[in-house]
Order: structure tokens, then sequence, then C-alpha cells
């Protein structure tokens, strides 16, 4: 059992994190726009995240908290 | 103090090691080679280091590194090589890095020759790369002169934090004087701005930088340089004057060409006037008010260079209406000899 | 359930954020390095030098002492730094313009000289803050603002391959190109760097790791498209793996 924390107001929604989830639950969230103008980052079923990181280590803006 | 026989480059190079400064990087260019030379086998000595950089922008770049990491360093060039500085010296003013840096003039403009000249005057004192700056100006008049400013520009490019430029000529690279060099303390000023690596918490990370996007922190940082600037001009100035009481000519000049008028005026006699010599060794800041005081009550005012007249404009601005001001001036690495600038002012003295 | 935390922004990487465009991968260079600094211990003794480019602001980044070169130079103000703080860690960060264009001759001395710095060099094949001008590295057919119809060798001559020119100065001690578009490429390109700067701190000398970055605004894609570019048109025209290594 894994945790992902994203501080959202700073994700520019790039989607390089969506490329590289082994469980493909990252989505962007159309329903938010957040302070910097972008549709931010969510996790769809965190149940399923298995804290491998991939996301963090992929995403450039180091807005992803991984925790086990 | 032992006095010892030495060419000026040499006397600088040593001056300099004496003055504390443990860096020095360069390249070759006539007519400034002994400096570059002098320095690769003394600064071992010394536990110094000497690079021979790939170019002037090199050298200039290696001093920003070392400046701002708190070290005293030095480069040397001639006229060629200080336009290839012009980036690396605008930077370093631009971050607040101290430096001195030597320009044995040569004449120009492009390539021009290897013969002395005093025609990157306005390069010098007027900023010579980008942006609103000026560094510290300062002329020797001889050997002995030269290591003299070399140590008070290392001090002064340390207090005010930044660079400091001694614009000699050929003529002071290549001749020889008995001197006396002395070592010099460096004064005591904070450098905890230095990149030194972060262990001590209490000081403020180190950033060395003349980068700021925002308009009005970059106005005033500009704001901050010039008020700097400004009690430079009131406090840095350094001129001499030789011959001046009774006088009615003032003949204005700097460097060597100072050296040759000198002897003019010792040598000759001028039936019914009498020559006053005023030599700017500062000439950023420019002593404005001193020579226009000086000029009160003379006849005429000549300036002489080795230019087609560049420290004439600062001194038509210092004279304002005070007198009139008349140009000799030789180019292209001819120095105006004692008698030919004596001929110019019998001229003079005709008119009057 | 206790929770640990596995992955956080390292202490060596200041907490501002990057104004790098959306899937940039300049964040992930820097993230690296700062780990790889954070992990060998020497952020205390770590001197930077910040590049003319998009990491121009890279000074704002790495929570240690910086310095701000001059287009190019980062090279010689490495030197002027490392020759007075022979102990420091001493690194510079550098795009293909300033190193491979303006400062060409700054990068080859110092690999020369065998200056003890370790350069990161960051390779994505444009002018990404002047807005997307050619470089030295744009390939072929690629196009710029500059080579709007695509770079045409006939004209704009072949791109420059750094590394290799790198690895042929004798004072070049090791020499690598990495890239970072997945995880497996992120973890190699982590080795390297932290590789280069073990040599350093070693005493080997000149070290420089060429990690090939996504511009998705000035290569006109998305940032998922741009990783796709890079994984195909640039590796086939610039190589990954060791160029170089002891000398």
């Amino acid at each position: 059992m894994g945790k992902v924390k994203f501080k959202e107001d700073a994700c520019k929604g790039c989607r390089l994190c969506m490329s590289v989830c082994p469980k493909k639950i990252l989505k962007i969230d159309e329903t938010k726009v957040n302070p910097k103008g972008y549709h931010p980052v969510t996790c769809t079923d965190l149940n399923q995240c298995t804290g491998c990181t991939f996301c963090a280590v992929m995403c450039p803006d180091l807005i992803i908290e991984v925790y086990r | 103090m032992e006095k010892r026989f030495m060419k000026g480059n040499e006397a600088i190079a040593e001056a300099a090691v004496m003055a504390g400064c443990r860096y020095f990087y360069g390249y070759p260019i006539t007519p400034q080679n002994e400096i570059p030379e002098y320095f690769s086998w003394r600064l071992p000595e010394v536990g110094g280091i000497f690079i021979q950089a790939e170019s002037e922008i090199g050298a200039i770049n290696m001093c920003y590194g070392t400046s701002g990491s708190g070290a005293r360093v030095m480069t040397s060039s001639s006229g060629p090589g200080l336009s290839l500085k012009a980036e690396g010296i605008s930077y370093m003013a631009g971050a607040n890095l101290p430096v001195v840096i030597v320009n044995i003039m040569r004449a120009g403009p492009g390539l021009g020759s290897i013969q002395p000249s005093q025609s990157d005057y306005l390069q010098a004192t007027k900023g010579g790369g980008h942006g609103d700056y000026n560094c510290l100006v300062y002329a020797p008049t001889g050997v002995q002169s030269a290591v003299d400013l070399v140590q008070l520009a290392f001090d002064k490019a340390d207090e005010y934090r930044m660079p400091a430029i001694i614009l000699g000529d050929g003529v002071i690279g290549q001749m020889m004087e008995p001197v006396v060099i002395q070592e010099k303390k460096p004064i005591k000023v904070d450098k905890s701005w230095a990149t030194v690596g972060w262990k001590d918490k209490n000081r403020p990370r180190a950033v060395i930088n003349s980068l700021s996007l925002v308009p009005s922190e970059l106005e005033e940082w500009n704001l901050n340089l010039q008020a700097k600037y400004k009690k430079i001009k009131e406090s840095e100035v350094l001129y001499e004057t030789y011959n001046m009481e009774d006088s009615d000519i003032l003949v204005v000049a700097y460097g060597s060409t100072s050296r040759t008028i000198r002897s003019a005026i010792d040598e000759n006699e001028l039936k019914g006037h009498k020559i006053g010599l005023f030599t700017p060794i500062s000439l950023w800041p420019y002593p404005e008010k001193e020579l226009k005081e000086a000029t009160k009550g003379k006849k005429c005012v000549l300036v002489v260079e080795m230019s087609a007249g560049q420290m004439l404009q600062d001194v038509k601005l210092a004279v304002g209406d005070t007198a009139p001001v008349h140009f000799y001036g030789r180019m292209g690495g001819i120095i105006p000899t004692a008698e030919e600038i004596f001929a110019q002012i019998l001229k003079l003295g005709e008119v009057l | 359930m206790s929770e640990t935390l596995v992955f956080k922004r390292p202490d060596m990487l200041r907490n501002v954020g990057f104004h790098y465009c959306p899937g940039c991968t300049h964040g992930i260079i820097h993230r690296l390095i700062a780990e790889c600094i954070e992990e060998l211990g020497l952020s205390d003794k770590t001197i930077g030098v910040a590049p003319v480019g998009c990491s121009v602001l890279a000074y704002d980044y790495f929570n240690c002492d910086m310095q701000e070169a001059a287009h190019g130079r980062a090279p010689a103000v490495a030197t002027g730094i490392k020759r007075v703080h022979e102990d420091a860690c001493v690194f510079t960060y550098q795009g293909d313009g300033d190193l491979a264009s303006i400062g060409t001759a700054e990068i080859i001395h110092a690999a020369a000289r065998s200056e003890n710095i370790s350069v990161f060099f960051v390779n994505n094949a444009i002018y990404g803050m002047t807005g997307g001008q050619m470089a030295p590295t744009t390939l072929v057919g690629q196009k710029a603002t500059t080579s709007p119809h695509g770079r045409n060798q006939k004209y704009a001559g072949m791109p420059i391959r750094m590394s290799e020119v790198m690895a042929a100065i004798e004072g070049a001690y090791y020499i690598e190109r990495v890239m970072v578009v997945d995880v497996k490429s992120i973890n190699n390109a982590k080795k390297a760097i932290k590789k280069s700067l073990q040599y350093q701190m070693e005493g080997k000398g000149f070290s420089m790791v060429e990690i090939l970055s996504t511009c998705p605004t000035g290569w006109g894609m998305t940032p998922l498209d741009a990783v796709e570019w890079l994984k195909k048109d640039m590796v086939d025209y610039y190589p990954l793996g060791l160029i170089k290594e002891g000398n």
C-alpha cells in the first residue's frame, strides 16, 4: 500500500507522471484549475497505489510526495 | 629599502604579488607580455596560481570566479584584449566584484600596432562594456608610479567592490627605471559575500550575480552603483601638478606623456611665459574641480595625448569657459617629443 | 498504519517553484544533481555555476553558494572558483547554446587543463529562453524560429556531438551521455551525475555528463510527444552511453 500526495497548486499538467504510472491511476482533473492556470493531476484510485515513486521520479516540478 | 632596476611590466606584476595577489589569468599580447611571463614563475613561488587562459574572455571570467570566491586577482592585456574583456568587466561591475585589470595601451583601432598609445582612454573611463557602470582608472606616469598605483588599486577595488584599471601605455610597460617595491598588507574588508561553500549558516547563501529581472529591483541595484560612484568621485580623485606657480600656460597630460612634458618644461625656456603641468592620476574619477581650479588665471590650456583627443573631452567639460583649450596629439604609436611639444607651446605663446 | 515518506524534495533544492515550461525536463535534472550532492555529503562544500539560457535562474534553485556566469563562460568561472577552493565540489550547469556554441573555447580548454570540475550539459537541441532559435545541436530537418523550414544541412551544417568532441581531449576523464525520459533513464542519468561528482572528489579531473532533455515549447510538441521524439530522433543522432572513462 502506498500513497501519493500532490501539491496541486504547483502542477503544470504536463502528464509526464501519467506516462510512467504502472497502475494507470493518474489523470488530469479537468474540473479544477489551479492558480497557475493548469488542470492539475489527480489519483483516481489511491487503493491501487503501490508507492512505487515512478510518478515522483518523472515529475519535473517535484510536486509529488510518496508515502509507503 | 632596496632599489631595483626593473621594467614597468615586471614591476607591475611584482607590486601585485607584494599586495597579496595570488591569482593571475592572462593571454599573450604585446606590449604587456612581461606581465604574464613574470607571474608564470613568480606566483608558484608564493603558492599562487597562474593560468594562461584560452583567450582574454576566458581570463576575465576566471577573474570573475576567483574574485567571487574572495581572493585577490589580476589580469592584464592591451587594447584589443580589453575589447574582449569588456563583457566580463561589465559583469564584474554589475556583480560588485573587485579585480585589478592592467591595460598597457597600444595604438589602434583594430589590430593597429604594438607601439605605445593612449587611445583607450574613452574605453576605460566611460565604461567600455554594456550598461551604466564605471571602473576606477589609474594612469601611472612611470615605473614607481605604476607600482604604487597597482597596490592602491587592489585596496580600492576591495574597498568599493568594483574593477580597477591600471591604464598604462607601451612606454610605461617597456621602460626600465629604479623602483622600490614594498609589501603592502591588504586592507581589511568584509568578504562574507564570497562563495566558499555554505558551511557557515549564520551568513546568507552567497550568490554572485548581475541578473535582476524585476525592473524596480534592477533600478535600485543601479542606484546603489551610482551612489557608490558618487562617493568615489567625492573622495578618490588623484592628480599631480608641476611648476604651477605664476605659470600662464597650463599643459594637461597623463601617463608617460606627462613625463615628456616635464622634460619640455625643464629643458626649455619660453620667453615671457611660464608653463605649468596638470597630471590627472585618477582618470576615473576625473579631477574635474581640481583642474578647473588650476586653470583659473591661466591664459590657455594645452592638452597633449597620444590619441586623437580623448581626454580632451573631459578637460573641456572640466574647464568650461575658464580658459581656451587647445590640443596636440600624435597617433599610430608615435610618441610626441619634448621638442615638438615645446614647439606647440611656443606657438601658443606667440598667439597669446 | 504508519506511513513513511519515501520520496521528497531534496534539501539541496530551495523551496521555490521552477519557472520552466510544463513538461520541460530541466527540473528532473536539477533534482538529480541536488540528490547526488546531498547523498555524497557535499552540500556545504559545493559551489555551483549557473549559465545563461533557460537555466539562468539555477542559482535560485540549488541550495548552495552559486555564481551566475556570462553566456558560455561557466567553465572559466568554475576554473576561477576551483583554483581558490581546491577542496570544494564545483559544478557548472550549461545548456547547448551556452556550451556548444558561444562557450566552445571555454569548455574545451577547461577540459584541456583537466580542471577538476563536473559539467552538466543539458542538450535540448534548441535555444529555449530566447524563443526557440536553431542551436548548434538542432537536428537536420528540425524546425526552429531561425530555421523555419527545418535545419538545412547545406546552409547550417550538421549538429555538433559535443560529448564526442570532448572525449577527444586528453584532459577529459569522464564523459557520458544520458537522457531523462522515463524512470529507467532517469536512474541511469543519476548514476552518471553521481559518478562525475565522485570522480571530482577523487581528483580525477574534468568530467562532463551530457543530458538529453526535452523542450516541448520550443519543439512545438506536447510533453509526451517531446519525450517520444527525444527517444527516437535525438537518440538516433546522439547515441547514449559511456563515451570516455579514464585518461
